[in-house]
């Protein structure tokens, strides 16, 4: 059941001569679960899912849709939905004429299932897609990405520039899409907080570096905050893989830890301190503001060093 | 059939606010063995959450024997939380409201009825627990 329905290997992507947009990207997504992908602009989240749809040409490694090259192998595109940046539909075609196209083009097609969706939210299918509000085009874009039927759905930034209501509306019929077909998914966005219910896998991306990748039940079990008293120089932490983040006052010490793979999560480093839980929100700022040195973007050292240069 | 709320505040998971709110309409009797749980798909929609936390709170219902899946029709509730003392929760609410009529009459505030009824709770439970604990260790004096 746990098939991969994503996984890329050493990813690399090179804009001109030297400009890395995506570079050494490994990661694996299990099918069945809704991914959240999150990072600053320019961090190389639309890249990566060009690459994913097979729309750009990687320069390093490799990427597999279900075990195919989306590049290469036609097969894996049937697989694919893919809804771009600012849905970018035929402005002068109406839903229905979109419908009509996507029939042609595509050898799974659930035309049906995109008139219903569209009839339910009273949208009208009659109506250039240019005349529709943002919120009705970006659901006449999901209902088209959906009436392929596809095993692996990517959307990117589909929520970013729509109101509150519309962001809400979309999501809703989307966790409905995923409820009734089990589609994996992938939705690159920076607004954590619509995402925090939606998705149970996360990955962080900065400075064209993967940062973190996981389910989020596993990675928030393996975080935690500690507070304690002012460290010394350069201290270890049993059972402590990695001090994500630190920040420190005269007399206290605040890290952000992850453990050590099979450790207790909330080994504390003596008398005084204590371990808290963390938050969604907090574990994706953590690793965005540890990797903000840009003397070392991959950040794996940097929060040892800070540690011992203040 | 229920409709499931969540508390944006909460800290609770929110597959965890969905179990407690189905335990407290059996409670309450709002809802019933036989009843039939929201489709996975409808919850998913209507609160924009990921399915597979809907599932898990039916799965965790199912683990506590509270909750059955038929495949292919939906989740139906099989056992209840309510006691055989829901019948007399009207005529004890009655008599509440009545109480709180005078307490109130009386110049209590809220806070003022909230604090009795604690203060009154708490020592009719540790009154009657004493007992039971001293029973207790006499029992196990007699063990040893």
């Amino acid at each position: 059941m746990t098939e991969t329905a994503l996984e890329t290997a050493g990813l690399g992507k090179r804009y001109g001569r030297s400009t890395w947009a995506l570079r050494d990207c490994t990661l694996s997504l299990p099918t069945g679960r809704i991914a959240a992908l999150v990072g600053p602009n320019g961090a190389g989240k639309s890249t990566l899912l060009h690459l994913a749809v097979g729309l750009l040409r990687a320069q390093e490694g490799s990427v597999r849709v279900f075990g195919r090259d989306p590049r290469t192998d036609r097969a894996a595109l049937a697989d694919l939905g893919f809804v771009a940046q600012e849905t970018p539909l035929y402005r002068d075609f109406t839903a229905a004429e979109l419908d009509r196209v996507g029939r042609r083009l595509n050898r799974r097609w659930d035309g049906a299932l995109v008139r219903e969706r569209l009839a339910q939210l009273e949208i009208p299918a009659d109506r250039p897609v240019g005349r529709l509000s943002g919120g009705q085009r970006a659901q006449v874009a999901l209902a088209l990405a959906l009436a392929k039927r596809p095993r692996i759905l990517l959307l990117d930034e589909p929520i970013a520039s729509l109101d509150p209501l519309a962001r809400r509306e979309f999501m809703q019929t989307l966790m409905g899409a995923v409820g009734e077909t089990g589609t994996t998914v992938l939705l690159s966005s920076h607004l954590l907080e619509d995402l925090e219910r939606a998705c149970d896998h996360l990955i962080v991306l900065r400075r064209a570096r993967v940062q973190l990748s996981g389910a989020v039940d596993e990675l928030l079990e393996q975080h935690r905050t500690l507070i304690g008293p002012r460290l010394p120089e350069g201290t270890a932490i049993p059972g402590v893989d990695r001090i994500v983040r630190a920040s420190h006052t005269d007399r206290q010490s605040t890290l952000l830890v992850r453990a050590a793979v099979g450790a207790e999560p909330a080994v504390l480093p003596g008398e005084g301190w204590r371990a808290q839980e963390i938050s969604l929100e907090d574990l994706v700022l953590g690793y965005l503001a540890a990797s903000a040195d840009p003397a070392d973007p991959a950040g794996r050292a940097d929060g040892e060093r800070e540690l011992v240069r203040r | 059939m229920i409709e499931f709320v969540l508390d944006g505040r909460s800290r609770v998971a929110t597959y965890m606010q969905l179990v407690l709110q189905v335990k407290q309409a059996l409670r309450v009797g709002l809802l019933r063995p036989g009843d039939q749980l929201p489709r996975v798909r409808e919850v998913a929609q209507t609160l924009a959450i990921n399915p597979n936390t809907v599932l898990k709170a039916y799965r965790e219902l199912e683990l506590e024997g509270l909750a059955a899946g038929r495949p292919g029709v939906g989740t139906f509730l099989v056992d209840t939380l309510a006691g055989p003392s829901l019948e007399h929760h009207a005529d004890l609410r009655a008599d509440l409201v009545g109480w709180l009529e005078k307490a109130r009459a009386a110049g209590l505030s809220r806070d003022d009825i909230t604090a009795l009824i604690e203060t009154t709770m708490r020592s009719m439970w540790d009154d009657r627990a004493a007992p039971a604990a001293a029973a207790a260790v006499r029992e196990e004096g007699h063990l040893t």
